[in-house]
């Protein structure tokens, strides 16, 4: 009999499989997780306390840089707490537009998940899949905001403008063939909304293909089914939320339960699994991936229907617009006010939540009055998450490890703050 | 909305009464303070109890309250010595101190709390429960993890970022800074720019902590400014108690 002996196994945090910064202290008997102990704050930037140094408008963008892989559902969650405390309603288009948004960033979120999550355990063709659509929808954000990825698109009040009437298009290079190119701007040849509703036509089809390339892969089942079982008691104790929770069995939405914007107006449906095993996570993502396809249609259709304002015309919280900044006394001490002091909020304290990609993000936001908050708390879901690892890992292999990270939709933004 | 905050608060005051103490907040929302001592006793029946059945803990978070309601620029009075920028001090230097003399002897009795925000599935309601520390250094609290498990890493983070002790912790330490980190970065007395940078010296060929060579700045000045239009998203009085002479 050899002598079997207890070691630590230190992963990360520059590994692949750690999806950023994780620092992650294993202890093992063999191959078997004796204890995981995982050591966050490599990217802590403090976003918090800089928020307290800044008028509330600008930590906007701060907040598209915690989960950086669904920029608009953070920034969705911080100007619904400003609005809650000035006591304010935004206009109506502006809400379908958020929701329309937030549901674009939920399929940019679960495209990057399954392709990281594929990647991690093996399957390397469905990254390349997944890359294909995203391209898409970043393409989108690009339209509405001028950036990608960090787009500070929502302000407190509405949206920062309406929807574009055009699109970017390729331009020929000598990389790509005019043919090539006259099918990439095929889709591209009318408004934004026109694009999201040819993709939301696409979109069904590109989730069979993952579907077809994972859902009864032999492989893919064997790496996830019966590996990082959450129970749904553990779950709720765990402080777990969105789709883990979900994959547990309880069906709790914040969408369909405590609706917020016009989530209570829209028609969907809410996956839920029954294992709550990592199969079963990745299932109810895939779900979820048709159901907010579901969503951003009907809210195309309402946006082409209903034009209107997108943003609140109080200019003592929105900008004035830029003619009437020039001619106007009155409208040029608005921009100078918001743009160099700010606003003031009233006194008091809210919490904003919503169903972001990876579960409930929710902002506390504290203020005694004044023109920066006095106290800001990003309730990042993938916190409790990561914290409710070491349960989940122990007594699996080390391999699975790297399945339970990935099933946890782990961003480290978020985490650290 | 505000039909089920009215039904549960009337339900939190008929379950705990005088342990519990209800604060103003916006609207759709229930803010209740309590004490210390009644802190787990209140927590286990506001979990256990099944017409109140808070199940989840959302969100757990420290706060310090040392410079609330202090502005940098004076905007309700008229100065004899005209605007600074605002930067020349600290906020709370010349009168945060002491600000509450009616205080147990401790300089700063309410300065610390713990906010706990929870969440039941069951009824699909939401509580805000709000904790002041034990005053003293450091400020003491007791743990909940084992109420809550999902506690543990929250108050992780508050014990590392506001120096708050929770009494019965089973791990507490620090979670999101350095290792080998000296201070609490999120207590207001903390700068922003921090004590120490970190850079790379080509002598020594290693990296070397050396105290901050850039001094904190305030691009913005902060200002109070009371704005009636906003008022009635505004909660009737502040959640620290009233400045003694008030």
């Amino acid at each position: 009999m050899p002598e079997i002996r207890n070691f630590t196994l230190n992963f990360g945090p520059q590994h692949p499989a750690a999806h950023g910064v994780l620092r992650l202290v294993l202890e093992l008997e063999g191959e078997v997780v004796q204890k995981a102990d995982p050591h966050i704050g490599l990217l802590h930037r403090g976003t918090e306390k800089l928020a307290e140094s800044k008028p509330f408008n600008q930590s906007i963008g701060y907040m598209d840089r915690l989960d950086y892989v669904s920029m608009m559902c953070n920034e969705h969650a911080y100007v619904m707490a400003i609005e809650k405390l000035l006591g304010i309603e935004i206009p109506l288009r502006a809400q379908y537009i958020r929701v329309m948004f937030d549901e674009i960033t939920r399929i940019l979120n679960h495209l990057m998940w399954l392709g990281a999550h594929g990647i991690d355990i093996g399957a390397m063709t469905v990254f390349l899949y997944c890359f294909r659509e995203r391209e898409d929808l970043m393409d989108c954000y690009e339209a509405v905001s001028g950036t990608r990825m960090h787009a500070t698109y929502y302000r407190p009040g509405g949206v920062y403008r309406d929807l574009p009437g055009a699109m970017p298009i390729y331009q020929p290079s000598k990389f790509r063939s005019r043919k090539e190119i006259d099918r990439l701007n095929e889709a591209r040849a009318g408004s934004l909304l026109d694009f999201i509703r040819d993709f939301t036509d696409r979109f069904p089809k590109c989730v069979d293909e993952y579907e077809t390339l994972l859902t009864d892969n032999r492989i893919w089942k064997q790496r996830t089914v019966n590996i990082g079982i959450l129970s749904p008691e553990r779950a709720k104790a765990l402080s777990a939320s969105g789709p883990v929770l979900r994959g547990s069995g309880v069906v709790w939405d914040l969408r369909k339960f405590q609706p917020y914007e016009v989530y209570d107006k829209v028609d969907f449906d809410i996956p839920v699994g029954v294992n709550g095993d990592c199969y079963d996570r990745y299932l109810v993502r895939i779900e979820e991936l048709r159901q907010s396809n579901r969503i951003i249609r009907q809210c195309v259709d309402w946006l082409k229907a209903n034009p209107g304002p997108v943003m609140l015309a109080d200019h003592k919280i929105t900008p004035p617009r830029r003619v009437e900044m020039k001619e106007g006394m009155e409208s040029l001490i608005h921009h100078f006010k918001l743009f160099t002091e700010g606003y003031s909020v009233p006194e008091g304290e809210a919490y904003s939540a919503v169903e972001a990609p990876k579960g409930e993000f929710g902002v506390w936001l504290v203020s005694d009055g004044a023109n920066k908050p006095y106290r800001l708390k990003a309730r990042a879901p993938g916190f409790p998450h990561l914290a409710a690892m070491d349960e989940m890992v122990r007594g699996h292999m080390l391999a699975d490890v790297v399945a339970v990270i990935g099933t946890l939709d782990i961003v480290f933004g978020e985490i650290d703050r | 909305m505000s039909d089920a905050i009215e039904t549960l608060a009337g339900s939190l005051a008929r379950r705990f009464g005088e342990r519990l103490m209800r604060l103003p907040a916006v609207a759709g929302e229930l803010t209740v303070e309590v004490s210390t001592v009644d802190l787990k006793a209140v927590c286990t029946s506001l979990r256990d109890d099944p017409d109140l059945a808070f199940e989840v803990l959302a969100d757990l978070s420290g706060i310090d309250y040392l410079d609330y309601g202090l502005e940098e620029w004076q905007t309700q009075r008229a100065t004899g010595t005209g605007f600074s920028r605002g930067v020349s001090r600290r906020v709370g230097d010349a009168e945060a101190p002491a600000p509450d003399a009616a205080g147990e002897g401790s300089a700063q009795p309410r300065r610390f709390a713990v906010v706990y925000h929870l969440l039941s599935i069951t009824h699909n309601r939401r509580l805000r429960l709000r904790v002041y520390c034990e005053p003293g250094e450091p400020p003491l609290a007791d743990s909940v993890v084992d109420i809550w498990p999902g506690a543990n890493w929250y108050e992780r983070e508050a014990f590392d970022l506001f120096g708050i002790l929770f009494r019965g912790h089973p791990d507490l330490r620090r979670i999101l800074t350095d290792y080998g980190f000296v201070g609490n970065p999120f207590r207001k007395d903390f700068p922003l720019s921090g004590h120490v940078e970190v850079r790379y010296d080509p002598d020594k060929q290693r990296v070397i902590y050396q105290p901050v060579s850039i001094e904190p700045r305030t691009l913005v000045p902060r200002v109070i400014r009371r704005d009636h239009r906003y008022e009635p998203g505004l909660s009737s009085s502040p959640p620290v108690p009233a400045k003694p002479n008030a």
